[in-house]
């Protein structure tokens, strides 16, 4: 899958999940740009992108994840 | 995947593309008809979550969601229920409620239930709901020490019994309990079924019990349990999700969890559905009988096709004996279409079982009003199950209100879908609930005698009735609830209250109670009317009548002047010298507006929402007597007097 699909897809769901048009998914896009991205939406981002995407993220990576590049460069390398 | 039926919620149909964007551009001239509409699509929990926020701001910004019915629920978890609160909500008003939700901290169960001003108890709510999962119990394993074992039961049992007398005494909320789902894993692998002191041996003990005391009790159940097991142990429990933050349950599964939750919620109100309306061809039998005829249909035992519409028939069937009314809304010429009832030997639904039969060429939705209205339901206690999709269209396009089940395209699912959608769920069973069906066609037995007899008074002479008075006790309490939660047309004051609310009426020697049944030579109609007298704050010496409804089922027989006799000979015998009575209009009880005024009542007021006052002075009191036997009953004893 392609980079910049990939980003337009997170994208769409970040824009969804937090209900805000303005968020742009970029490489570092983290928690503290985004109003309402806590540890427990963090979660359900992480369950909506395993949906989305069709993957699996183990426990450790999911605590690993800090911003978008990470989430990006992971599910590339599992699509 | 067959699972997928449940966690998908498959008997409603997918929210649109743009489901998001009507969400937003939901407006309070919508409504709670419309929030309602919405939430009734398949929606996954991001969608639930939408959902319920866009409702949650809504009225913490005053929007009026009528007719969504309010409820305020506590939820008290020993896991973290941030992801399912909302999605309760959403669900909640798929079934017609206006979820209010009140969430103590995290794992603070006992502190919540047994402080008397601890967060849930000072809010008052109308039920808590008992979230716990397994690992919220004292149970710790002793495989193979059967005394050991039995002393962790009783343990666990005696902490549920004593979280629900907290509640009781300190808010007196209805409980609603959760059956405990195992987790897949075992120890010894099948013995684990076998061996006392096993976790998966202690959790069925417990679940065992706990059923045990919510039938003692009152309580509601939620047989979490048996959801689990229905999609599976090994779906239900995700561990990664438990590490991560105490999730109790998978994410996929929330959905089903929520609208488990909101149909129990919904039918503590009452709002569960009453009448099950059945198509004809393709759904009752395989084929169309004015195009196959009698021996081309197919519904014989041996025929896989057969065997599936016989299973919608047997379930039906089972449906009716617990009380559910079952019509027939088919688009045939109606002597075509009773002939498979008449003439079709493996046929298991008879013209007997149907209450009401509407085979004509009208559109459904004109029948089903039809049927509601012969029935004296209101639309909204419909269920139509129709195999052709354009049906289903029309009429939930037309009547919304009517639960409209999507079926898969092969018929050997559609016995289990209309199951899966949880219609008519009950949370109590009540005598009565076994002759409901046999009920209303007795009543169209009774139309066609009322037109064959010459005046009203000959009829309800020929009637040969008993009308037996009681105050509420335990035995009707069930039924007492079930009609205080369920009756709208002929109630007065459309009051609900629990079966915790109940009994302190019940038990107050200040309140006057009074439950009434009634037979007559086609049997007996049970319990048909209930009344609570409240002392009156203004004034000593006065009642005021605080809930005064009956069935619909035994309009016209001159019950409520019987009812209006005992009450003023009660009101008389404790000094009562004016009783007043008060009628608040709904969109349904419009039946009952001058039930007052026919009675005597002289008007007090009258304010601009419609709601009356009314006042009867006990010493001038008329007494118009109906033919019937009157039974007079205290709790112990049943005495005959004269009418």
């Amino acid at each position: 899958m392609e980079q910049a699909a990939i980003y337009e897809k997170l994208t769409e769901i970040f824009q969804d999940l937090f209900d805000d048009d303005s968020i742009q998914a970029t490489p570092e896009l983290s928690a503290k740009d985004v109003e309402g991205w806590d540890s427990l939406a963090h979660i359900r981002l992480i369950i909506t992108i395993e949906k989305a995407f069709k993957v699996k993220f183990s426990t450790t990576e999911i605590s690993k994840l800090e911003k978008v590049g990470d989430l990006a460069a992971l599910i590339q390398s599992r699509v | 995947m067959p699972t997928d039926l449940y966690t998908e919620l498959q008997w409603l149909p997918r929210p649109p593309q743009d489901f998001s964007a009507q969400v937003k551009a939901w407006t309070e001239v919508g409504g709670g008809a419309a929030l309602r509409e919405l939430a009734s699509y398949a929606l996954d929990l991001n969608q639930l979550t939408r959902l319920a926020k866009r409702m949650t701001a809504a009225v913490a910004g005053g929007a009026d969601i009528q007719p969504l019915i309010p409820f305020r629920l506590a939820v008290i978890s020993n896991a973290t229920m941030d992801f399912i609160l909302p999605a309760l909500v959403a669900s909640a008003a798929r079934h017609g409620i206006a979820l209010e939700i009140i969430q103590p901290a995290y794992d603070q169960v006992a502190q919540e239930a047994l402080t008397p001003d601890s967060r849930v108890n000072a809010a008052k709510p109308n039920a808590v709901l008992f979230a716990l999962d397994y690992r919220a119990l004292p149970l710790k394993p002793t495989p193979g020490d059967s005394a050991a074992a039995a002393n962790a039961v009783a343990g666990a049992t005696g902490y549920l019994a004593a979280l629900r007398e907290g509640i009781q005494k300190n808010c007196g909320a209805a409980c609603i309990f959760q059956t405990f789902a195992p987790a897949p894993e075992t120890v010894f692998g099948s013995l684990d079924g076998a061996l006392p002191g096993t976790m998966r041996w202690l959790l069925t003990e417990v679940n065992r019990a706990l059923g045990e005391q919510v039938l003692a009790t009152g309580d509601v159940l939620l047989d979490v349990a048996g959801i689990a097991e229905t999609v599976g142990l090994a779906s239900w429990h995700d561990p990664q999700m438990w590490n991560l933050g105490k999730f109790p349950c998978a994410e996929s599964v929330i959905p089903l969890y929520a609208d488990h939750v909101a149909r129990v919620v919904a039918a503590i109100r009452g709002k569960s559905r009453k009448v099950l309306v059945l198509d004809l061809d393709n759904t009752v039998w395989g084929g169309v009988i004015g195009d196959d005829g009698l021996e081309g249909i197919r519904v014989a035992q041996g025929d896989a096709i057969g065997e599936a519409h016989l299973a919608v028939q047997r379930m039906a069937l089972e449906l009716r004996q617990r009380g559910i009314v079952l019509a027939v809304s088919s688009k045939n010429t109606d002597e075509v279409a009773r002939e498979p009832f008449l003439k079709h030997p493996e046929m298991l639904l008879k013209l007997d079982h149907i209450a009401v039969f509407q085979a004509n060429w009208n559109d459904k939705a004109t029948n089903l009003q039809a049927i509601a209205e012969e029935l004296s339901v209101g639309i909204d206690s419909l269920v139509f199950l129709d195999d052709n999709p354009v049906e289903r269209g029309l009429v939930r396009r037309l009547l919304p209100q009517v639960a409209v089940p999507e079926l898969p395209e092969d018929a050997a699912g559609y016995a289990r879908t209309l199951a899966a959608a949880g219609y008519f769920e009950a949370i109590a069973f009540a005598g009565e609930d076994l002759k409901r069906a046999d009920f209303y066609q007795d009543n169209a037995k009774r139309i066609s005698l009322q037109k064959q007899v010459g005046g009203v008074d000959a009829y309800l002479a020929s009637l040969e009735m008993t009308i037996t008075f009681q105050p509420f006790d335990a035995t009707g309490r069930a039924r007492i609830v079930q009609l205080i939660n369920k009756s709208n047309q002929y109630n007065l004051t459309t009051r609900r209250y629990t079966d915790p609310e109940v009994l302190v009426a019940e038990e107050d020697p200040a309140v006057f109670t009074l439950q009434v049944r009634l037979a007559d030579i086609f049997g007996d109609n049970g319990m048909i009317s209930v009344v609570i007298c409240r002392p009156g704050v203004q004034e000593p010496g006065t009642w005021e009548i605080d809930t005064w409804l009956m069935s619909c089922r035994v309009l016209g027989r001159k019950v409520e002047h019987m009812v209006l006799n005992h009450l003023v000979e009660h009101a008389r015998q404790r000094g009562i010298h004016t009783i007043v009575g008060t009628y608040i209009p709904t969109d349904r009880n419009k039946l009952v507006v001058d039930h007052y005024e026919k009675l005597g009542f002289a008007r007090v007021s009258a304010d601009d929402s419609g709601k009356t006052v009314w006042k009867l002075d006990v010493a001038e009191a008329k007494q118009e007597t109906a033919p019937m036997k009157v039974v007079v009953g205290t709790n112990l004893s049943l005495e005959e007097a004269d009418s």
